[in-house]
C-alpha cells in the first residue's frame, strides 16, 4: 500500500511535470527537499534528546510504576475475565502508562509482554482471545497525556508553541478510546451471540 | 475551557522541566547521568528518521511542484468542504494507520510548507499524535504470539483512528480558528 502511495506521488509528479513544462523545478525543489530533509532531523537531535532525557528521568523515578498502580481499577473493568494481580495485567498497565506519557519505546516491550502472557492464558489455536482484542484497542487508540514526537518536531520546525497541540491530542485521543472500547464490547456480544 | 487547555500547553514544558528532575531527585534518581543517557537516545530517533524524510519529502516535492498536487487537491476539494478541513490534511487518513515514520514525514512536510503555527500545521500534528499506527500494531502483536485469526480487532482499531482523526480535526478548529 505504501508502496502504491509512493509510486504514484513520483510517477504522477513526473507525468504532471513534463506535460506541464515544470521539468526544472521539478529538479530543483529535489534538491532543496532533500537538503532541507537532513536540516530538519539535525533540528529534531535537540528537541528530542531534551524530551527522551526528561522522560527517562520520569522512567527511573518510577513514575510508569505509579500511573500503573493508579489505574489498576480501570485494568479490573477492561479485564473483567483476568486476575487483576496477575502478570497479564500488570504488563499491560505498564504498556498502558507508558503510552499515557508518550514513550512509545518504553511501551512496545511491555506491550509484546503482555501478549505473551495473555497467550498463556488461551495456549490452544491461532485464534485472538477476547482479553487480547480489548488490549489491541486500548493500545492502538491510547490515551496521550504528551505527543513527544510532535511536541519536539514542532520545536525543530521553529514553531513558537510547540505544546499548543497537547490539549486538543490528550481529548482526541480520549475519543477514540471511548469509541475503541464501546466498539470493542459491542462486537464481542456480538460475536458471542453468534456462537463463535 | 478552550483557554485553560491553551494554558495548560504552554505551561508543560516549564512544568516538566522543573517538575521531572525534582521528583526524580527526590527519589534518589542520578538525574543528571539519566536525563544525558536519555538524550543519547534522542540523537538515534532524529537520525533514523532521515531515510523516511527524504523518501516522503522528495515524493511530495515532486508532486507539489509538478501542479499534480493543485490538481488532485481540487479533486478532493469537495470532500474536505464537506468535512469543514483544508484538504491538505487528507493524506493523513491513508498514510497514518499504514506507516507512523512516513506519516510523521509528511506532518513534517506539511509544517515546512505552512509553518508549525499555522492551521494546517497544527491540524497535522494534532492527528499524528492522536492516532496510531494501528495495521503495524496489528501485525506485531498479533504474530508475536502466533495469532494469525485477529477477528474484530482490525475493525475496532480503524474506528479508534477515524474517532482519533475526527475529533483532533474538530478539537484543533475548535481550540485555533481565529
Amino acid at each position: 500500500m505504501l508502496n502504491a502511495v509512493w509510486l504514484f506521488l513520483l510517477v504522477v509528479g513526473v507525468g504532471t511535470a513534463a506535460v506541464t513544462g515544470r521539468i526544472d523545478v521539478v529538479t530543483t525543489s529535489v534538491t532543496e527537499a532533500t537538503k532541507q530533509a537532513v536540516e530538519l532531523a539535525i533540528g529534531f537531535i535537540g528537541t528530542m534528546s531534551l524530551w527522551l532525557g526528561l522522560m527517562r528521568v520520569a522512567e527511573k523515578a518510577g513514575l510508569i510504576e505509579s500511573l500503573g498502580r493508579a489505574l489498576r481499577p480501570l485494568a479490573r473493568w477492561l479485564f473483567p475475565s483476568l486476575d487483576p494481580a496477575g502478570p497479564a495485567v500488570g504488563m499491560m498497565l505498564m504498556n498502558m502508562s507508558a503510552n499515557l506519557l508518550g514513550l512509545g519505546n518504553a511501551a512496545t516491550p511491555f506491550g509484546l509482554k503482555a501478549m505473551a502472557e495473555l497467550r498463556k492464558l488461551a495456549p490452544d489455536g491461532d485464534r485472538a482471545s477476547d482479553a487480547m482484542c480489548t488490549f489491541l484497542a486500548v493500545n492502538t487508540s491510547a490515551i496521550t497525556l504528551v505527543p513527544v514526537t510532535i511536541v519536539a518536531l514542532r520545536a525543530a520546525l521553529g514553531s513558537s508553541q510547540p505544546t499548543a497541540i497537547v490539549g486538543a491530542c490528550f481529548l482526541a485521543t480520549v475519543c477514540s478510546a471511548v469509541v475503541s472500547v464501546t466498539a470493542d464490547r459491542l462486537l464481542r456480544a456480538a460475536a458471542r451471540r453468534k456462537g463463535a | 475551557m478552550g483557554d485553560l487547555v491553551n494554558a495548560a500547553a504552554r505551561w508543560l514544558l516549564p512544568v516538566f522541566l522543573v517538575g521531572l528532575p525534582l521528583y526524580g531527585y527526590l527519589r534518589g534518581v542520578d538525574v543528571y547521568g539519566e536525563f544525558v543517557d536519555g538524550a543519547q537516545e534522542g540523537f538515534w530517533t532524529a537520525i533514523k528518521t532521515i531515510p523516511f524524510m527524504v523518501a516522503i519529502l522528495t515524493a511530495m516535492a515532486v508532486f507539489r511542484s509538478s501542479g499534480a498536487l493543485t490538481a488532485l487537491l481540487n479533486l478532493a476539494a469537495p470532500v474536505a468542504r464537506l468535512l469543514h478541513l483544508p484538504s491538505e490534511v487528507l493524506p493523513l487518513v491513508i498514510l497514518r494507520p499504514l506507516s507512523g515514520s512516513a506519516s510523521f514525514a509528511y506532518t513534517a512536510d506539511l509544517m515546512r510548507s505552512f509553518g508549525p503555527d499555522s492551521l494546517l500545521g497544527r491540524l497535522g500534528s494534532a492527528v499524528q499524535g492522536s492516532t496510531d499506527t494501528t495495521f503495524f500494531v496489528l501485525t506485531v502483536y498479533f504474530g508475536s504470539v502466533g495469532i494469525k485469526d485477529a477477528r474484530y480487532a482490525p475493525a475496532v482499531g480503524i474506528l479508534g483512528d477515524v474517532a482519533g482523526f475526527i475529533a483532533a480535526c474538530l478539537l484543533t478548529t475548535l481550540l485555533f480558528s481565529p
